[in-house]
Parts: C-alpha cells; sequence; structure tokens
C-alpha cells in the first residue's frame, strides 16, 4: 500500500509543479502523510545505510547543502529535502520523491523530536539556538530543554555532532551520552568587541549561575564558563583557528582534528557559515569521510538560495541574504560592512506564519552598524514602514529611504537607483515571493529540486 | 529639560528586543532638546527613587523572570512604591507587567510579586495567548489606540484597580473580560510587549511628558515631530491585529 501512497504523492507534486503554481516541495507530503500516518517511519526504514539530521535556528539550509556537497564528492547522494522544507511534510515529500539508501533532512527546531522519533536516525547535528520566533517556538531554554530530553532517549543509537561555542547546544552532550563529539572556533581575534545586545545564553544550564564568556564570535556563540559550577565550554574535536574574512567572497581557515590539519577555502562569506562548514565537516567524519576531503569538496561549495546567491540583473548584481532574527541579521550586517560604501539595499519585512507574526525582533538586530556606510534604501513587504522606522531610529537617513508596498515595483525602483550592486535582505516568505518574481522575469532558475 | 530614565534588569528583561523602547524614547528626546539620561538597574542594584522620572522593565524567559522576581523584593521593593507614589512614570510590559502584581503562577508554582498594584496572574488550561493586538485607551481625555503583540501563558486578573483599555482585537490581560493591561497613578502595564513604544509614537510622547512633568514639576507641551513613519508603522500594526 505504500508504494501506491507514494505514487499518488509524487504525481501530485509534479501536476503541483507543471501548472506552475509553486508549492512541489510541501503538497506530496501533506497528501502523503494524509493517505498513512506512518509514511515517514515506513519509507525512512528503507534508508538502510541510515540518516543524518541537522537541526539550528540558523544555517539548517546551509548546513545541509555543505554536507551534501561533501557526500556527493564521495559519490553518495542521500534523499535529501535541499528545498529547505523543512517539517514533517518537507521530509515525507523527499522521501515520496527521490530514491536512495541514505538520508540527509534538515528539521525545523520544533519538529526535530517528532521527526527524530519516527526516522531513528544515526547522527543529529545541532548547531546553535537563538531567539526566534518566540510566537512559534517560545523561549530558547524551552527548546534546549526539549533537545536534551531527547537526546537521553536517543543515547546510545544516535551520535550527537554538537557546537561547542553554544553552551545551550553543549549542555545537551550531557544528556547525549558516549560518541558525541564537538565543533569550535579557536581563532581569539575573531572576537566581538562586546557581547551583542540580543543575548540569549546568559545562564548556565547547569546550576543557573550567570555565565562568563571570554569571547564571544557570532551572537553568544563564543568561549564561555561557570565561575559557580566550574561547567566549561567542550573542548572542540574539530576546530577552526587562523582564520581570514574576505567579505562576500568567503573565507580561509585551518581546520584541526585527530587526523592534523586542513586549509579550508570556502566561498561563502562569514564566521555563521564558518560554523555552518564546521558542523558540516564534523558530521562527514562521523559519515566515514575524512576530514581532508570532507574540507576540499566545500572549496566548490555553491550558495544556496537566498542565503548568499548573486544573481545579475541588466548592469545590477544582485546579492540575497537572509535576515529571520537578531543573531541571523547582525552576521549579515557584520559581512555588509565589510563592502564598500555606498550600500545600496532592498528590505522586505513581512509577517506571515512562517516568518514569525511578530516584527519585534528587528528592534534587536544591530542596524546602527552600517548608518554611515548605507546608499538608497527601498524597504517593502507587510510590514514595511516598521523597518523603515527601525532604520530611521537606527541613524539611517530618511531621505534616502523609500517605503513601497509592492515587493516587485521596490525592487525595480532599488534596481534603478542602484550603483552596481544592490543588496537585498528578505524575510523567510519575502525570499519566496522574491524567488517566484525572478523567476517570472527570467532572472533566475527555479531552485526547488524535484 | 532632562527625562531620567531607569532601566530595570536590561540584561535579563529584553526578550522580545525591549531596547527598542529606550532607543525611541531616546531619540525622540534628543530631536527635541531634551537631555536624556539612562541608569541600568540590575540584580543585586538598589535605586534612588527621587532621581528617575521614568521606569522601565521589560519581558524576560522564565528562569530569569522567577531571579528577577526574588531580586525585585529583596533590593527594589521600597523604591518601587516610593516612585510610584512619587508620580514617576512607570512602564512594564509582559513579564514585568506580571512582576507587578500580587503574585504569579510559574510551573505549577506561586511566585511572588511586587504588590504595586491589585493583580494576580494565574495559569489556567488553555493555550498561550499570542498573536496581534489593539486596544483602546483613554490616557489623553479621548480615545487613542495601542497596537502591538502580544504572547504570554500567564491570565491577569485585577482586583481593585483599573486596566489600560478595552480590547479591539486580541486576548488582553486574560482573554476572557475584554480588558487589557493595568493603569494606577502614572503607573502602566500591559501585555504588549517589547517594542511597543515605536508602533505608538503618541504614547512614548505621553511618557516623556509625565516624566518631565514628575520632574519639573510642570507639564510640558512637546514639539511635534515629523511622525509620517511613526504613524504609518502604527496602521501598519492596527491592520494585523484586523486581520487576526
Amino acid at each position: 500500500m505504500i508504494r501506491f501512497k507514494t505514487w499518488t504523492a509524487r504525481s501530485i507534486g509534479r501536476l503541483s509543479r507543471a501548472s506552475g503554481r509553486g508549492g512541489g516541495t510541501t503538497l506530496p507530503g501533506r497528501v502523503l502523510l494524509k493517505l498513512d500516518g506512518d509514511a515517514i517511519t515506513k519509507l525512512g526504514s528503507r534508508l538502510s545505510a541510515g540518516t543524518t539530521l541537522i537541526s539550528a535556528t540558523n544555517g539548517k539550509t546551509t548546513t545541509a547543502s555543505m554536507l551534501a556537497t561533501i557526500l556527493a564528492a564521495e559519490g553518495r547522494h542521500p534523499v535529501h529535502n535541499r528545498a529547505g522544507s523543512n517539517m514533517t511534510w518537507g521530509v515525507a515529500t523527499a522521501l515520496a520523491e527521490q530514491k536512495g539508501d541514505e538520508g540527509l533532512f534538515e528539521v525545523d527546531e520544533a519538529w526535530l523530536p517528532e521527526v527524530a522519533e519516527r526516522l531513528q536516525p544515526k547522527t543529529i547535528l545541532l548547531g546553535n539556538l537563538f531567539r526566534d520566533q518566540l510566537d512559534r517556538y517560545g523561549e530558547t531554554e524551552a527548546l534546549a530543554d526539549a533537545w536534551a530530553a531527547l537526546a537521553a532517549t536517543l543515547a546510545g543509537q544516535t551520535s550527537f555532532v554538537l557546537n561547542a561555542d553554544d553552551p545551550l547546544v553543549a549542555d545537551i552532550g550531557n544528556s547525549s551520552g558516549p560518541g558525541t563529539i564537538y565543533f569550535g572556533i579557536d581563532d581569539e581575534s575573531q572576537a566581538l568587541p562586546e557581547l551583542q545586545h540580543a543575548h540569549d545564553a546568559k545562564l548556565c544550564r547547569n546550576c543557573g549561575h550567570e555565565l562568563t564568556y571570554d569571547r564571544a564570535f557570532v551572537g553568544h556563540l563564543g568561549h564561555y564558563h561557570c565561575d559557580s559550577c566550574g561547567m566549561e565550554r567542550p573542548r572542540p574535536d574539530l576546530s577552526a583557528s587562523s582564520i581570514t574574512l574576505k567579505g562576500m567572497s568567503g573565507l580561509t581557515a585551518s581546520i584541526d582534528s585527530s587526523e592534523g590539519r586542513a586549509e579550508l577555502e570556502l566561498p561563502l562569506p562569514g564566521l555563521y557559515n564558518l560554523y555552518n562548514a564546521l558542523g558540516a565537516i564534523a558530521t562527514a567524519t562521523r559519515l566515514g569521510v575524512p576530514v581532508d576531503r570532507a574540507v576540499s569538496a566545500l572549496a566548490g561549495m555553491k550558495a544556496v538560495f537566498g542565503r548568499v546567491e548573486r544573481i545579475t540583473i541588466g548592469e545590477v548584481d544582485l546579492s540575497i541574504l537572509l535576515i529571520k532574527n537578531p543573531a541571523g541579521a547582525n552576521e549579515v550586517i557584520r559581512t555588509l560592512a565589510l563592502e564598500p560604501a555606498p550600500i545600496d539595499l532592498w528590505i522586505a519585512l513581512n509577517d506571515r506564519i512562517a516568518d514569525g507574526r511578530d516584527v519585534s525582533w528587528i528592534w534587536d538586530a544591530d542596524f546602527e552598524v552600517l548608518s554611515e556606510r548605507v546608499g538608497r534604501i527601498t524597504c517593502t513587504g507587510t510590514r514595511a514602514s516598521e523597518m523603515a522606522l527601525r532604520l530611521k531610529y537606527a541613524g539611517w537617513p530618511v531621505d534616502r529611504t523609500a517605503v513601497i508596498d509592492s515587493p516587485e515595483a521596490a525592487l525595480d525602483q532599488a534596481i534603478a537607483g542602484a550603483e552596481g550592486q544592490l543588496f537585498a535582505l528578505p524575510t523567510y516568505t519575502a525570499l519566496l515571493d522574491l524567488r517566484n518574481l525572478l523567476a517570472q522575469r527570467g532572472d533566475s532558475g527555479r531552485y526547488w529540486a524535484s | 529639560m532632562k527625562l531620567r530614565l531607569l532601566s530595570l534588569y536590561p540584561d535579563q528583561m529584553n526578550i522580545y528586543a525591549d531596547r527598542g523602547n529606550i532607543l525611541f524614547l531616546q531619540h525622540r528626546c534628543e530631536w527635541r532638546g531634551i537631555d536624556f539620561e539612562v541608569t541600568r538597574c540590575g540584580p543585586g542594584e538598589e535605586f534612588d527613587p527621587g532621581e528617575h522620572d521614568l521606569l522601565y522593565m521589560g519581558g524576560g524567559q522564565d528562569r530569569d523572570q522567577k531571579a528577577v522576581a526574588r531580586d525585585l523584593i529583596e533590593t527594589k521593593q521600597q523604591s518601587m512604591r516610593e516612585a510610584k507614589e512619587a508620580g514617576a512614570a512607570i512602564l512594564a510590559v509582559c513579564g514585568g507587567y506580571q512582576l507587578l502584581g500580587q503574585s504569579y503562577e510559574l510551573e505549577g508554582e506561586t511566585i511572588e510579586g511586587l504588590g504595586l498594584v491589585d493583580l494576580k496572574t494565574v495559569r489556567e488550561p488553555g493555550p498561550r495567548l499570542i498573536g496581534p493586538v489593539a486596544i483602546e485607551v483613554d490616557l489623553l481625555g479621548h480615545p487613542r489606540t495601542l497596537a502591538g503583540f502580544e504572547n504570554h501563558g500567564g491570565r491577569t486578573r485585577l482586583g481593585n484597580c483599573t486596566p489600560l483599555g478595552k480590547v479591539i482585537h486580541g486576548f488582553g490581560n486574560n482573554g476572557e473580560d475584554g480588558f487589557e493591561g493595568v493603569k494606577e497613578d502614572n503607573l502602566i502595564g500591559t501585555y504588549l510587549h517589547g517594542p511597543l513604544l515605536p508602533k505608538n509614537a503618541w504614547l512614548a510622547d505621553y511618557l516623556i511628558a509625565t516624566g518631565l512633568e514628575h520632574h519639573h514639576g510642570e507639564r510640558p507641551l512637546l514639539e511635534p515631530l515629523d511622525d509620517r513613519l511613526e504613524d504609518a508603522a502604527h496602521r501598519a500594526a492596527l491592520t494585523a491585529a484586523s486581520r487576526g
């Protein structure tokens, strides 16, 4: 029976894509789960070589794509929800539509326990927890509790790969048992001058005392310890040092592990992408790939749509950088600060369910950093005016800021006014709108994978 | 003129970007030539109620909020009472609002509040009350709207005190009686969380005027600012609330 149901779901996906209505990345899975609530368990049990799950607030899609790139270089092509649809129906869609004996899925933070229970993964990579869509996910501490409970139930059968630099994630190592490995950054020169405002891990998970940070690299990710109970950041099994950031064009770093040192050349910018790369490489070692081969494979890494994708429209180079929460936005801001001024921007703030309906978070992101460097700014989306207001109070020039409700009209105006280079900063649903808009105009290919 | 703001627990009670409110007040004072002073007051620290005109407390994660509840009683209860009685403006949102009352319930435990106003926050079966919200309030002698976002598990029941306003869209204090927040003397408590002032510039100016009156003894007429973006953001927040 599951074969017939899977066939039905696949056919619906093909029809949906052929009709040009989009949404082919979730509909088959929704149909399949309606036909058979156990479809994920049944289809997942066919993945005889094992399944890897990846979760984090920021970087899920990019990290999964990095791991897929590493595995592809080894001739391995896992079943993978590469379009970034990461709740049960996205996982079910990938299972219905792709063949393979290995699974690689990015999973929404809140859905991770349910998906893990059904797929019984061999490996789970946990990248970070930042405040994000509090209306949907609740507090970061509550998510960390749920992840720790999951780790306790899977201990012994699932290997965990954890970010040593995130105290909320590293703490899960106390529940996940032996076989857990850690990754982190060991380069003091990359530390932030001070902890950022949107700071999500202030208290020791062990004893509740305030944590002491020796340095932070991205948001609250860094080197920390507890003066009260002696809890410390775990020593990473895989770490990065000698880091050189090269603006939008990427970065280089030395990667150390028990296998020695390898030199990473990553064509994606920012320390946040270095964390994604470290997570992918560490996980690859769990999947039998030597570190040096994983590191070389990443040199050929391409951007995932909307995660630092670059497109040429006429005379203008358009770079798209997703923003969706303070920590992620701050990293985008930090990367943009390395670009030559004036920086022209198209910023799209939506308040749909997938964006988080609460737009409060924009007041936690440090837009002030760019106030002296911005050129023309075009704000659009369902909450364009609040975005423009935020920028006004960050000291950005009001006389060079336009609020245009229609994303398409806003894009046209932004392109017309841009000096060679335009940065688009959309929230999640605004990114989907932009993707469709560019596809309709023939400016980019269709990105969802079939 | 000078407005002296006391930011209570800025490192603990900031979960929904509460610093947006302080940034907003700061710029609106500075653009009018009003000196603006921020004093941060964290755990274990006391403050002199005579030195501050506007007190702000935001929302926090459960664990932070519990620690703050204890600290408020240990180090700040008397000063908070004196500031309120002397007519200082107080704005407490979300978790900060809950802590002003007699008590609030968290994970089956009843935690003692500041007891500054006669209200209690309890847990009842049912989901968290989450969504965009709009209320009608009368602080200026005529009705005005406040728009924002609420996200709270607790249900707040008022005793002998008056609500801030009536719910137009959303849940308010408990999702049942149609009222939102509390208003007593110059104290305002509300579930409209995080950066509610940027969406409601008139309330920011009301607080600035009230704080200045407390400091200088006379309510000033504030110079109008170019509020086209502020008004548009208010309308967009109202629209979001009306969509539900």
